[in-house]
């Protein structure tokens, strides 16, 4: 099935987390989906809503409305932006006095929300227009000596009334997936565990010991990576790891990758193309024992 | 380290009547997102489940949400706890009494931020959204480096179209007042 997508990279990724953006993007050139970038951009309007709702309505039914006038659907890498648009649009799809008052807003510019597209998560379109099967068949160079832990973050899956994707208790896709690429997945302790970004600026104590703990559990079950699917984790604990081993005393050396780093290297991409190089906690152990083993 | 939200102690003065504002929680349930706040019977799993509540002393969800069913108004709204919620909304998906727990947080917040108590991140994320429509500033090196990196260009925001979107919205005012201050 061929899928054609809107890319929605959101702030944080441009701004600092451009391993996801390359990753992502030459694994899904690889499995057929095609991407169209965004005519113009605002924020989805998430980081504003504990100061302004209506502020974060408008940005994210600014966005919504430019993918309506394109005539595609979204594919956003940020689990926040995701969620945020899937959320605005039930909102306003279901309340018309709501919907009238933001496109009050819209009218200004000359932009209107109908609700006549769809925002899904890279995750949600790997899982639901590629397919496992199709990501199966991909993977030339099964990483079956690899023992990883996965982190889905919470905006991927939380609140489940607006985001109706896998189960927050007890999330499987993310598991599936990673043993798609020939992987063993480890369960550990308190793995829905938020990673404490938001906090980060309000309280660094507190983000940074949200963190520390999730680092521990992932090494009390010997897990080589911790493997991320949300730039904001993904900066928590590979920006922050090295700060957490100080602060702490501890040690961890646990490299973080990007749910499609780990796809792109079992289909056969090289650690250069999937922009490797610029992971903080180095990750050249796992690479050694990722070629060794495919030898 | 930054530590602006948890010097402050909570206030644990004995409550006077007259700070009490008894149609507080008739308001707050008609606000999008608190409209189940009287539901509330206190039994604590948000707080017991909360992720932040375990590593600050004092941000206790149960707490925040009880003292605005009483009322007290000002004591919430001042308080720099409001601003320690993570938004993870494990308290939202576990409440028994089905309340959006993050949202009814996030909609004190929000009126706090109305009369211009909030951490000053978040008018410098709002700034840079009326500025260049991302909430950070993506430094120009950035910007360049993609194409090194094999990546299509940036799509640009639209501050012009941006600003017309968000007239009338309150806390900006806020922001651009607040902005000739400082
Ligand atoms: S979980 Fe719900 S009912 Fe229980 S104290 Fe918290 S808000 Fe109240
Ligand atoms: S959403 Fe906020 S209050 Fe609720 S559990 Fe998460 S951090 Fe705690």
């Amino acid at each position: 099935m061929s899928s054609k997508y809107l890319i929605f990279l959101g702030c944080a990724i441009p701004y600092r987390v451009s391993s996801y953006e390359i990753s992502a993007r030459k694994v899904l050139a690889k499995l057929g989906v095609e991407l169209v970038e965004m005519p113009e951009f605002n924020c989805c309007g998430l980081p504003l809503d504990p100061v302004s709702h209506e502020m974060m309505l408008i940005l994210a039914a600014r966005n919504l409305a430019l993918a309506e006038q394109r005539g595609l659907n979204i594919m956003a890498l940020c689990p926040g932006c995701a969620g945020t648009l899937k959320k605005v649009n039930k909102i306003l799809k279901e309340d018309k006095a709501l919907r009238e008052q933001i496109n009050g807003h819209l009218k200004e510019a000359g932009l209107e929300f109908k609700g006549t597209v769809t925002t899904k998560h890279l995750m949600q379109v790997l899982i639901e227009d590629v397919g496992l099967e199709k990501i199966k068949s991909a993977v030339v160079k099964p990483l079956t000596t690899l023992k990883v832990a996965e982190h889905n973050g919470c905006h991927i899956l939380r609140p489940k009334e607006y985001i109706g994707f896998d189960d927050p208790e007890d999330p499987q896709t993310l598991k599936t997936l990673i043993e798609a690429t020939g992987a063993t997945c480890l369960d550990y302790m308190d793995e829905t565990e938020c990673c404490g970004a938001p906090s980060v600026g309000v309280s660094d104590k507190v983000a940074l010991q949200l963190a520390r703990d999730k680092l521990n559990h992932v090494k009390m079950v010997d897990a080589q990576a911790l493997i991320t699917i949300c730039p904001f984790c993904h900066i928590m604990y590979d920006t922050n790891e090295l700060r957490i081993e100080k602060m702490f005393n501890e040690a961890y050396g646990i490299p973080i990758l990007h749910y499609p780093q780990l796809l792109g290297l079992a289909m056969g991409m090289s650690p250069d193309e999937l922009a490797f190089n610029e992971l903080r906690v180095n990750a050249s152990k796992l690479l050694t024992q990722v070629t060794e083993g495919a030898k | 380290m930054t530590e602006t939200a948890t010097t402050k102690e909570p206030n644990r003065e004995p409550i006077k009547a007259s700070e009490i504002d008894p149609k507080f929680k008739y308001e707050l349930s008609r606000m999008h997102g608190s409209e189940k706040i009287l539901r509330c019977f206190q039994c604590g799993t948000c707080t017991s489940d909360c992720p932040v509540a375990r590593y600050s002393e004092t941000y206790r969800p149960r707490t925040i949400i009880r003292m605005a069913q009483l009322g007290l108004r000002d004591r919430v709204l001042n308080s720099d706890t409001l601003w320690l919620c993570a938004a993870c909304f494990t308290c939202t998906d576990r409440c028994p009494q089905d309340i959006e727990v993050a949202s009814v947080i996030r909609v004190l917040r929000n009126l706090a931020a109305e009369k211009g108590c909030v951490p000053i991140v978040f008018k410098e994320q709002a700034a840079s959204v009326l500025e260049s429509g991302y909430a950070y500033k993506i430094p120009d090196l950035r910007i360049k480096k993609r194409e090194t990196q094999g990546l299509p260009p940036l799509p640009k925001g639209n501050p012009e179209s941006i600003r017309k979107t968000l007239k009338g919205v309150k806390f900006l005012e806020n922001v651009e007042k607040k902005g000739e201050q400082q």
